[in-house]
């Protein structure tokens, strides 16, 4: 079982570091782009631009959209391959051998993305980050009226809801994918169609338990 | 030996099987013949457990299979080698470590018990130098050859083989069958085949039943396949033309 952790953990936990930081790196400059463009009255104050950034990427950016993204890499990851020993008979020969084939797959994979939270914060980090970068490089902002900016009104709170969810959509990533693979019937071909599935179904419960949470937790 | 039962199986309207009646017995290779979809492999996982049935009765020497407790199962299960059609080896393991996993599951012997046994066990189906590799590394033959190793490995009393030369070559089939058959009789294992290869049914057949519309149609061994006068079974066995010309022969032989 603990070779089977570390084995998923790699796959799915350490595999979507480098997306995750490419994407967050990116978008946290884009959205600095964008607020800074679209601030030019002058009666308001330059540090909102990177106020604005660290709103965005901690609220939502951060857990939410990585998280859509992660259906797609990580979901239709676990929907083929559990999909695929379950069209080549993986799934029956471990059942043969008097193994409980759905804890054996799907017990792994819940607690490797137990570690997903940290995929976020540095996600979080990193997009902030690229908010500096595009702003002060681009000279939409100064490095002063950022930093002043991602101080400003900070509530810790919001940061524990960030990881609230980002624990509730863990948990969603490692579930609905490895149920569609696991119930899969068919060859190759379904095996496609499953992860498609899978990754349509996992975006819509993020997306509406994102909406749920929000509405339990913030207002 | 196992015994079954008027076994019925559906999935949803579908009767797949209608009533099939038994027995298996030990120290022989045992085959279920039929056309492709006339429900061999779903009678093989209904033996296996891994399918419920409606109503019906297995038992593994006297043992009813649906009455056993969970404990009783995974005893009887660790008796049990089971070969799938497409092999379905651990594709995230190397080949020794497919083979080990059952002993890991059912046994606690000690890590240079179970190489040992590992390796005694790849030499008897022929792969001595093919620890390391990945199944995906390896041709067909060789993935049936460790597919048969990994069923094997704990002992089995009773040994399952879902179309074991699917996808092989004429030649590599024969080694394929008569290896299985090999071990059968070395360790007097109960052996199930599931099969549409009439080299199989010619070479190993040495109890034969016949599956057609979920029926039982025939029972017979590869002797009395040759006389039988039941023209499902002719039909069937001798669809192409050398072997009805084997059949004459053979007729004509024994006048
Ligand atoms: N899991 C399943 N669900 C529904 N139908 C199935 C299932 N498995 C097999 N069948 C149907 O049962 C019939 C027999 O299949 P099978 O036992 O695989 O045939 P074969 O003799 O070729 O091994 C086929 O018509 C197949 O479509
Ligand atoms: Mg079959």
């Amino acid at each position: 079982m603990k070779t089977l952790i570390l084995k998923d953990i790699d796959d799915l936990v350490i595999g979507s570091l480098g997306i995750v930081a490419f994407i967050s790196f990116f978008v946290g400059g884009v959205i600095t782009i964008q607020t800074a463009l679209n601030i030019d009255n002058p009666l308001i104050p330059k540090y909102l631009i990177g106020f604005a950034t660290r709103q965005s990427i901690i609220l939502e950016f951060a857990p939410t959209f990585t998280s859509i993204i992660m259906a797609g890499k990580v979901g239709s990851f676990i929907t083929s391959s559990i999909g695929t020993m379950r069209v080549t008979e993986q799934i029956d020969a471990l059942e043969v051998m008097g193994i409980n084939s759905l804890n054996y797959l799907v017990f792994p994979k819940t607690v490797a993305l137990m570690l997903y939270p940290f995929v976020i914060a540095i996600g979080m980090f990193l997009g902030i980050l690229g908010g500096i970068a595009a702003g002060v490089f681009g000279g939409f902002t100064s490095l002063e009226d950022y930093i002043s900016g991602i101080q400003t009104d900070f509530i810790p709170f919001h940061v524990s809801y960030a990881f609230i969810k980002t624990f509730v959509f863990a948990f969603v990533l490692a579930t609905i994918p490895s149920f569609y693979g696991y119930y899969m019937k068919g060859g190759a071909l379904e095996v496609g169609k499953a992860s498609t599935t899978s990754f349509v179904w996992t975006s819509v419960v993020i997306i509406i338990l994102n909406y749920l949470l929000t509405q339990m937790l913030l207002s | 030996m196992i015994e079954v039962k008027d076994l019925h199986k559906s999935f949803g309207d579908t009767e797949i099987l209608k009533g099939i009646t038994t027995n298996f017995e030990q120290g022989k290779t045992n085959l279920i013949i039929g056309q492709s979809g006339s429900g061999k492999t779903v009678f093989l996982k209904c033996l296996l457990g891994l399918f419920d049935y409606e109503q019906g009765c297995i038992a593994y020497d006297g043992k009813i299979f649906s009455k056993l407790s969970d404990a009783e199962k995974r005893n009887l299960r660790a008796e049990i080698g089971m070969v799938f059609q497409g092999s379905a080896l651990f594709d995230s393991m190397t080949i020794a470590q497919n083979v080990m996993f059952p002993l890991k599951m059912f046994t606690k012997q000690s890590k240079s018990e179970m190489e040992d046994r590992v390796n005694f066990v790849l030499k008897r189906v022929n792969l001595e130098n093919a620890h390391n590799k990945m199944p995906s590394e390896a041709s067909g033959g060789m993935q049936k050859r460790v597919a048969i190793a990994r069923a094997i490995v704990n002992n089995p009393k009773y040994l399952f083989c879902d179309e074991p030369n699917s996808g092989l070559d004429p030649k590599t089939s024969i080694v394929i069958d008569n290896l299985i058959q090999e071990i059968t009789d070395e360790y007097q294992i109960v052996t199930v085949i599931n099969s549409h290869d009439m080299n199989s049914v010619m070479e190993i057949g040495e109890k034969i039943v016949f599956l057609k519309n979920g029926y039982k149609e025939w029972e017979g061994s590869k002797d009395t396949i040759f006389k039988t006068d039941n023209t499902s079974v002719t039909d069937f066995v001798y669809s192409s033309n050398l072997f009805k010309k084997v059949r004459r022969m053979y007729i004509e032989e024994n006048e």
